[in-house]
Parts: C-alpha cells; structure tokens; sequence
C-alpha cells in the first residue's frame, strides 16, 4: 500500500474517533478548521489553479449565513430547503460579479473583491432586518437522518463528510478534460485558447464554484453556532481565507486543509498565549499572518505542499482502457489546394509590419517561411493563427475563410500550432499536456467531470493522446512531468499536443530554436515521417541549415513582403536573398 | 595595449536553453569590433548578458575588473553603455528628456560638463536638435535610431556596445548610421557592434566574429571575414549538405 | 435641502475629495514605477495622524520605535548583501542610513516630545518619524520580489497591511485621536460657511500636487522615476535601478500618506485601523483612472468624497456601502475601455 493511501487511511479513522474521544475544545477548533477547509479549498481551485485573486470570499460566506439564518427564524423554513435558496442566491450573485470583473486584466478581480467584501459587511451590518450588527440568533439546528445535530461533535461528522465530499469532487474536476483546461488558466491562457478551451468561460465557472463552497460553509456555521452576525465576515476574514490557501499551495487539494489548519491552530495560540507571555493585548496574530505571508511569497511560493507532496508520491498511473477510438477527420488529397493567403496586411500603428503578402500551399507539402530578423514572420504567423487580426486581405483554408475567426474557432477547421517558446504546463505529465490538444474532441462538462460521469469519453481523449506520443516517439516519458523533459522533447512535446487536435495543417513556429544539433536531426526525422502520412506543415524558421535540408518550398520575406518564392537550392543562390540576409554594400 | 574587454567562456542560459556557448571575445581601446551572424545566433543574448540584464557563467573584464557581478546600473556608471535591439526609449518623453536621462549616472557625480555634450550629440545629429520638444515616441525609426544612440553617448561611455542598429531601417539611413558610427571612433569611444548586416558592419570594424547557434566559429579581421565564403554558409545553411 | 446645507455638504464632500486625491496620486504613481498596488498607503495616513497626536500629548510616540526596529531588519539584510558581493566601502553609508538616523529621530523626539513645541515642528517631527518607513516597507517586503507578477504583489501588499495595522495596535493603542485644527477661522461668504481647516486641507493638497509637478517635470530624480514607469529596461540602461525607483517612490507615497493624515486628524477621529477604509476611498479614485491617469484619478477621487458626503447625509449608515458599490459600475465601465492584455505569469 502506498504512503498515500496510509496516510489518507491514518486520517480518515482519526477524523472518525477525534469527535468520540477530544476533549470539547479540540472538537470546536477541528470544526472551524473544517468550516474554513471548504472556503480554502474553493480558494486552491480559484487563486492557486486558476490564478485568479479573491479577497472576498468572506462575503459569500456571509450570503449563505444569512440567507439561512433570516428565512429560518422569520419564515421557519428549514434548514435543507434555505441551504438550496442560499445557494441559488450565491450563484446568481457571483455569476453577475464574475462577468463583469474576469474580462479585465488579472488585478481588478482581487481590488473588485476587496470594495465588494467591505460593502456586503456594512450591509449585513445595517441592514435592520438582519439584526444590525447584533445578528440573528436562534437559528434551528440540522435534523440529518432522523438525528438532530445539535452539538458540537455530532455536526463535526456533517462538517468533515462535507470537507471530503467538496475534496473529492475537486480531485475529480481537475482529473478530466475541464480540469486540465482549467489548470491552463494560470500561465497557459494564450496557449489553451488556440486549442479550443474558452478561458473567459472557465475563469467564470470556478469563480462561482468557490462562492457556492463558500456560500456552504456559511450555512453550516450559521447551524453550527445557531447564531450569526457580521463580524466572521469582514474583509479580514476574506483576507485570511485567501492567506489559508496561499500557505497550503496549489500543488494538491489537501493544501486548504493544510492551510486552514495551521493558520486557526496558530492564530488561536497567538490570540490565546501570546498576550500573556507578552503581558500586553493586541493584534499579534495580523502581525505574524502579515510577515509570515511576506516571507513565504519571498521564500517559498509554491506554499507547503509541495513539500508534503514529495514526501508522498503519486501512485503509477494506468492508462484507462477505452473502448472505442476518438473519430478522426479523413486527410485531403495530396496536392489539394490547402492554405492560400491573399494580399494579406498588417498595420500596427504608423507601422506597416506585414504588406500585400500572397502565397499558398498545397496538401502534403513542407513548406517554410523565413527572412531575415524583423521581416515580419512571426506576424504573419498570428495572423493565420487568429492571435491577431487583419488590417487587410484574406487567408483562405480549404474553401472557409480564417481570418474572420478567432484562434479558438480555427482549431475545429484542422489547423494546429506549436509556439516559438515552449508553452506547456510543467507540473502536469506529458500524457495529460498533449490530451489538451483534444479538447474540442470532447464534450463533456465540468458537473459531470465532479461526479466522476464522463470516465468513458475520457478514457478515449487519453488513449489518443498516448497514441500521438507512440508516434512521435516520446511514449516513454508519458508520466513524467513536462517540465522535466530537455528542450528537444518539450518541442516534440508540442508536435504531439498539435496532432492530438486531429489537424490537417502544422504550423510550427521556430521549432528548431535553441535544440541542438542531434535534437534537430531527431525533429526533421519526425517531420518528415507526418508528411509521408499526409500531413501538412507549414513552419517559420530561422536555422537554415535545417530548414534547407527539409522544406520541399520556400517563402522568403523581407520588410514586410514576399521578397521571393521557390526551391531550397534557388533561394540559396538568389542575390536578392543574399542582400537580404547579408546585407548590401554600403 | 591591453584590452579594453576581455570575455572568457561566456555562457548565458535563457530559460532552459543554453543560447550562448563558452563564447570569447577581446576589444581593444579605441576599435570598432564586430560580432556578425544569423538570426538566432545568441548575438542579442550576448550584448544582454555584457550589460548584466541577463546572469552568465564565464567571465567578463572591463578596463581591467571583472563585473561579471555588477548590476548593469553600476556598469553605466563605469562607461559600459548599451543601446538595445529595440531602442527601450522613453516614448512618453520629449527627445530632450531622453538625453538629459542617458546623463543620468553623471547628474548624480554632479559632472559639470553634461551641457557641452549636449552640443556634441546635436551636433552629430541635427534632426534631433530640430525636434528637441517632440514626443520620442513620434519619432521616424531611423530618428529613433539616433535618439537611443544619442542618448547612450550622453553617459559619456568608454566601450558603446550596439545591439543590431540597422534593423528595420531604410538602406538610406543605414548608410547614415554607419557613418556616424565610424565618426565616433574620432571621439575616442570604443564600439562592439553586433548585426545581422555582415556586410555593412565588416565594412565599418576592424576586427569581426561570427556567432552561429551560440557559438564563436570564425573570427579574423574584418577585411579578411568580408571575402571568407564561411561566413556565407554560415547566413544561408551550407548548400548541400544532409543532416538527416 | 436648501443652498446651506448642500454647500456646506460641498464643501465637506471636497475637502476629504482632496484627500482622497492626494492618496489616489500616490498610488497612481506607485504602481506606474513598481507595479505595486499599494494598499497599506491607508496606514501611513494613520501612522501620521497619531503620531502627529502622540506629539501633541507630549509623549514619544510609537513609530519612533516601529522606525528603529524596521531600520535595524534593512540594516541587517543590506549589510549581509553588501559582504557577499564584497562592497565593503558601502557599510558605513547602510549604518548611517539605516541605524544612526533612525537612532537620531527618536532621541530627537523624546527630548523633544515632552517640550510640545510649536505646531510647525512637530509636524515636521512626526513626517521625520513616519516618511523613512515608506522606503524602509520597500526593502524589507517588495525589493526582494521586484520581478514578480503584479497579483503576487498585490498579496504581498494586503499582507503588509496586515502587519502594519497590527503594529499600529501594538504602538498606538485601540484609542481613536482627534488632534486640534490648524485653524479655527471660519468665514461666512454669503450662505456658505467655510472653515479654516477646510481651507487648509484643500489648499496643502493643492500646494503639494504642485510641488510633486514640479519634481516631476523639472528635478533629474522625478525624471528618472517618470522614465521607470515607462520603460524599466530603458531607465536601467540609464542607470536608473529598479531599487532606487521603488524606493524613492514608496518615499513619496509615505510622504503623501503622512501628510494627508496630519490634515485630516483635526476633522476626523483617526484609530489604528482607520488608514484601510481611507486608503480605499483613494484606490476607487485610482481605478477610475485606470490605475495609469492621474487627472482622472484625482477627479474620480474628489468624486467620491463627494458622493460619501451626500450619503451620509441621507443615509449614513449605508455610507461605506455606496461607497465601496460604486466601484462596480466603475468596473463595468472600465472592462469596456480598457482592451484586455492576456499576462502570461508564473
């Protein structure tokens, strides 16, 4: 049996005795610590994974308090039914503030939280029918299964099983095809929106699960308690749930457990001992918080858990068995007409970086664009690529046109793309990097990926990724983590993420950049076995004596234009060329 | 005479990538040399790392120190100026701004004579006497070009290092540069030129280097480099070889 | 409402509008240099008020202490810094900045604090005590991450506000402080009474906007500062490094922040948490400004004050949440405008 699993089992029969056996005290700090476990873990998924900043998780919390501690006491309603209503509420709430805020650049999300958690707490505050600041109280206790939870360590079950649920369905979430668009997030946006994944969507729905986790844990200290005001919902609070995730670190869900333990066992021994150590009251625990979050971000920012996680290694993985193969698109005709770009244009400002450029390519070709530095290439690039739009012109692409489509619409037409630098997600493994290159191949949502419902369509996206790494070669370092393989492998790495999009056409920017000399043998090998299978490649390059022994055509561009066209050994010998790249006499 | 830089065993790493090798290069006091090469060479890299805005292995001696650890701020301060592939001015500035800053390591040691250099750079360059109160960032590129060179000169440096100064520039005005370049050897700078235009910089320098995939391959004087078919193969791949 | 009252609320809404102004300048100008989204600008605000408070009580006043300590922690690290790279001649510049000075300033005040000399001086004391911090709150949380991204700032920004406000407890104690006006002239020019405290705020306000324009346009430094915020690869070719930027701009910030509590602690009663809601009121200024406009950030932050003005006439209680809920449409109106850049970080 794995550590892992011995641990997870060590823990599991301690959080089934601790309410039997702790004295009460223990009991109540094991309860808060779970309260704050499900806000903390909805934090890991929105700050660590998704990278996205909310000091306002406080404020849901108080939304679902409220919600069930006023219809309780002034309607009667029970508990279950107000936890749905809270709910509700919440995810209506937090869908209105998502949409406005995820659409501007990363730092307004945690400012808007910030203004929006200190309204929330003076309205609770003020708000006359939610008892001002003396709150609500008598609140109804939870009857669960015929028991009535209304003590302390009878609702530390409800509290734990809870906590565990919530993680489960986080492991569950980030186990699948949503889960890996939504580790794209933090560092990745650019790259998984050019294989389909819409960002802005994802940014939403884990900002809303967070506030619903949130909005949960409300509920449950208002039954807990019995008793709510708006104090545990202030901005400080918000601050400290935010801090709780920080020092756990998104490297594993366990982390809002690991944070929200140390931070309440140490802020209830800095409240408790430290004043009578010091002989003077005060705010010690804002003190210690403040500076231990400082060092930590200087020091370790990854949090603890990465550390935990060495100690215990994930078990070896087995790749799932599908049943049936992902559908694949059939290949055109070899000379087919394919990519045609038409007095395409770029303007950038008073600049004129790309100018009447018109060239095409034929199915089954290799064909390479190069030019000397700052002729225009990698922006011609983005413009097939959707990452920039047109000033003038059209790309055409076997008969629809790309550039009226954004990069995530191009994808499904069979075009796929590698980047100049690597752009993988290190800490995920090389099956699960490529399988992002399937994820329009997939439909499956984010409810049934936290239920665990969609094991068969996944196991098909993962079975198709492994075979695209059989065929580029890199089907050993399967499981390894990308960011482990040398640079050679990472740009393989790319390849195969691109053909697991199914595509028709490559387009590789520079992938021969920075390899070295062995490396660049091993990628020409590997490309020139894709076109034996159909493929076709069109790639921007600087390394000549790679290009030249590879491409069947070249383009070669200079200030913005097509300067000339043709064969390897042509281009080679044209003057026009020469000047180009040499430069002229002066 | 000894060297005014000595470079030994330079590496830079760029992320993972390892972009410039063991390199090693010598520029005496008073030259203009020249390191040549195609695009993706490490040629940039290298300028980057000799200004300290990239960490290296190896070791770099200027004027007899070793600043390999110096922050680039601090090699400003002992004559070591760079003026980058993408210029870095201060668009939201007016052109006299720009100067005045490229003075500013000598404003703090209170040099009194800033204001005759003033003179000089207007001198060298009278479109940007004329434009004085212009926004930089509305200047031409060759205009630009001048700016980030002139105010480079305003720091009164000892080596000019100039990272690609023909790129994205009209043949016309690459003609003006180099001039003003082989002008401010009279002035007693010293220049590392590095450019993708081979012909242009071999032309101009006295001593050249060829930098191909983060590597020095060939070096010699510039009159030599300027008739060495290598220095072809090396731009354009060699003609027909088969790496497969 | 008649004329009186709404001019009165005007003129109450403009005055702490200044305020809001000055604080929204600052952090417009930290962010352009540091990228800091500087939230515990709030606590210098705080910091001089009860200082300046604690002087006019006659006692020494905490900070005296807070600066000693912070002096000594940067003395520390700039000296083990300073050793590794083997620059020996600097250690005795990092003593006198860091551990004579501070050393002076507070024997300077607890001669000088029980003695309650004239209003000017201590004024002058209770900046001397309160500005060094800025630069020293640089060193120890920011300098060491100047390359981070601008959300792993903005944590570390909440978190230095955290301990700030903390300390401000511990040094200050839980009593709120009202120091006397500058002035208790109060002139009647038709139906508007103004008062001489009023005067005073707008008029310091003014007067230091000017002064930070003229640094700005004419002095080498406030230059150097300007070329930081737009081109930090340009400024350090220059010779401009990011440390000297990030400092001399947190020197500014808490130089604001001082003075702006010393100009609203005759009006308001100022605790030890008090600088966060303050601080916020300028940072809606800013947003409004995008974080990058300083006329729209100060006219967004005179918005404000008078906007609290009139709630809190007609609503006072809910005065913080009209506040803080404006930022919304703020918000919306701001994703509309501002074209998104995709930051690729971490």
């Amino acid at each position: 049996m794995s550590r892992a699993r011995m641990a997870l089992g060590l823990f599991l029969a301690f959080l089934l005795a601790a309410p039997l056996v702790l004295p009460e005290f223990h009991v109540t700090l094991l309860n808060y610590i779970g309260l704050y476990s499900i806000v903390a873990l909805g934090l890991v998924l929105l700050t660590g994974i998704g990278g996205l900043t909310s000091f306002g998780q406080a404020a849901f919390v108080g939304m679902g308090a409220y919600t069930s501690a006023y219809l309780c006491t002034a309607y009667g309603l029970s508990p279950w039914l107000t936890l749905a209503i809270g709910l509700a509420l919440t995810f209506a709430v937090s869908l209105f503030l998502g949409f406005i805020t995820l659409r501007l650049s990363g730092h307004y999300l945690p400012l808007g939280t910030i203004a929006w958690g200190i309204s929330l707490f003076y309205l609770f505050g003020n708000m006359e029918f939610l008892g001002g600041y003396t709150g609500i109280s008598s609140l109804p206790e939870i009857n669960l299964l015929g028991r009535t939870l209304d003590t302390g360590r009878e609702f530390n079950y409800l509290i734990w099983g809870l906590v565990l649920l919530a993680l489960w369905s986080m492991r569950n979430l980030l186990d699948s095809r949503s889960g890996r668009a939504i580790r794209a997030l933090k560092g990745g946006g650019l790259m998984a929106e050019s294989f389909g994944v819409n960002t802005a969507r994802m940014k939403i729905i884990i900002f809303v699960y967070a506030a619903l986790l949130a909005s949960l844990s409300g509920w449950l200290y208002a039954h807990l308690l019995r008793f709510v005001n708006p104090t545990p919902f202030s901005i400080n609070a918000g601050i400290e749930y935010l801090f709780m995730a920080v020092v756990g670190g998104a490297a594993s869900v366990w982390g809002a457990v690991v944070g929200a333990g140390i931070l309440t066992v140490l802020k209830q021994w800095l409240q408790d001992l430290l004043p009578k150590l010091l002989g003077q009251s005060g705010n010690f625990e804002m003190i210690v918080f403040g500076v231990l979050l400082v060092l930590l971000l200087q020091r370790a920012r990854e949090g603890i858990m990465p550390l935990a996680v060495r100690y215990f290694p994930a078990p070896r993985k087995q790749l799932p068995v599908a049943s049936r193969q992902l559908q694949r698109r059939s290949q055109p005709v070899a000379g087919e007409p394919l990519l045609t770009l038409n007095g395409v244009r770029k303007v950038f400002g008073g600049l004129v970086a790309v100018n009447d450029l018109s060239f095409s390519m034929s199915s089954g070709e290799i064909l390479g664009l190069i030019g000397p530095n700052g002729a225009g290439k990698s922006t011609v690039f983005n413009l097939v690529t959707g990452v920039l739009p047109l000033t003038g012109g059209e790309v055409h692409f076997r008969g629809t046109r790309l550039d009226t489509l954004s990069a995530r619409a191009i994808v499904p037409h069979g075009v796929a793309r590698t980047f100049q630098q690597v752009h993988l997600l290190p800490t995920m493994s090389v099956l699960e990097n490529v399988a992002i290159g399937a994820h329009l191949r997939g439909k499956k949502g984010v409810i049934s990926a936290a239920l665990r419902l969609e094991r068969a369509e996944e196991a098909m996206l993962i079975a198709d990724a492994a075979r695209q790494l059989e065929r580029v070669g890199l089907a050993a370092s399967m499981h390894e983590p990308a960011g482990s393989l040398a640079l050679g492998q990472q740009r393989v790495l790319e390849i195969a993420r691109a053909l697991c999009a199914d595509p028709v056409l490559l387009l590789l920017d520079e992938p021969a950049a920075g390899l070295r000399y062995q490396e660049k043998r091993a990628l020409a090998e590997l490309l020139r076995k894709l076109k034996s299978e159909g493929m076709s490649v069109l790639l921007v390059e600087h390394d000549m004596d790679f290009v030249m022994n590879l491409v069947d055509r070249l383009v070669v561009m200079d200030f913005g234009e097509k300067l000339a066209e043709g064969l390897p050994r042509a281009i080679q010998s044209d003057p026009r060329v020469l000047e180009a790249y040499l430069g002229g006499v002066i | 005479m000894s060297a005014l830089l000595e470079v030994h065993e330079l590496s830079v790493a760029y992320g993972n990538v390892e972009v410039v090798h063991k390199a090693a290069l010598r520029l005496e006091e008073g030259r203009i040399v020249t390191v040549i090469g195609p695009n993706g060479a490490g040629k940039t890299t290298m300028l980057a790392a000799l200004m300290g805005m990239l960490p290296s292995h190896g070791s770099v001696v200027f004027a007899g120190k070793e600043i390999t650890r110096v922050e680039p701020e601090q090699r400003v301060g002992r004559g070591l100026c760079l003026v980058p592939e993408r210029r870095e001015l201060f668009a939201a500035m007016t052109v006299e701004d720009n100067l005045v800053l490229g003075a500013f390591h000598r404003y703090r040691k209170r040099d009194k004579s800033i204001a005759a250099d003033f003179h000089q750079v207007y001198g060298l360059f009278p479109r940007l006497q004329e434009r004085r109160q212009q926004l930089a960032g509305t200047l031409s590129g060759g205009e630009r070009q001048m700016l980030a060179l002139g105010r480079a000169l305003m720091s009164r440096p000892r080596l000019l290092m100039l990272d690609e100064p023909s790129l994205g520039l009209a043949p016309l005005i690459v003609r003006d540069i180099f001039r003003v370049i082989a002008a401010l050897r009279e002035t007693g700078v010293s220049i590392l030129l590095v450019e993708q235009n081979a012909h242009a910089a071999l032309q101009v320098a006295d001593y050249g280097y060829v930098l191909e995939t983060g590597e020095i391959v060939i070096e010699g004087p510039s009159a030599d480099l300027a008739s060495d078919p290598r220095v072809i193969e090396s731009y354009l791949g060699l003609v027909s070889s088969h790496t497969a | 409402m008649n004329t009186e009252i709404a001019l009165f609320l005007i003129q109450d809404g403009l005055t702490n509008g200044a305020i809001y102004a000055l604080l929204a300048l600052a952090l417009v100008l930290v962010f352009a240099v540091t990228r800091v989204i500087f939230i515990p600008q709030g606590e210098f605000v705080a910091y001089g008020a009860l200082t300046l408070a604690s002087l006019q009580l006659g006692k020494l006043p905490g900070t005296a202490w807070l600066l000693l300590g912070a002096g000594l922690a940067v003395a520390v690290l700039e000296l083990v810094q300073a050793l590794r790279l083997g620059l020996v001649r600097r250690v005795p510049l990092i003593l006198l900045k860091y551990l004579v000075l501070p050393a002076a300033l507070l024997a300077l005040a607890w001669w000088a604090a029980p003695q309650k000399p004239a209003l000017t001086l201590q004024v002058l004391l209770a900046l001397g005590l309160v500005v060094p911090l800025g630069p020293m709150v640089y060193r120890l949380a920011y300098q060491p991450l100047a390359n981070a991204s601008v959300l792993v700032l903005l944590i570390i920004s909440v978190a230095v506000h955290f301990a700030m406000t903390g300390m401000g407890l511990v040094f200050f104690g839980a009593e709120g402080s009202r120091t006397p006006s500058f002035s208790d002239a109060q002139w009647k020019l038709g139906v508007l009474n103004v008062s001489g405290q009023s005067l005073w705020v707008m008029g310091s306000s003014l007067a230091l906007i000017l002064a930070l324009l003229l640094f700005f346009e004419h002095t080498i430094y406030g230059k150097a500062l300007r070329a930081t915020a737009i081109n930090r690869i340009g400024a350090r070719l220059v010779g401009v490094s990011p440390a000297m930027a990030g400092k001399l701009s947190f020197t500014l910030a808490a130089l604001i922040g001082a003075l702006s509590g010393i100009l609203i602690a005759p009006i308001t009663t100022i605790y030890y948490d008090s600088g966060f809601l303050i601080g916020l009121k300028g940072f809606v200024g800013a947003i409004v400004g995008g974080l990058v406009s300083y006329p729209i950030a100060a006219a967004g932050a005179l918005l404000v004050g008078l906007l609290e003005a009139y709630a809190s006439f007609w609503a006072s209680a809910y005065k913080e949440v009209i506040v803080f809920t404006l930022i919304i449409p703020v918000l919306i109106w701001r994703s509309f405008t501002t074209h998104h850049i995709e930051e690729e970080e971490e």
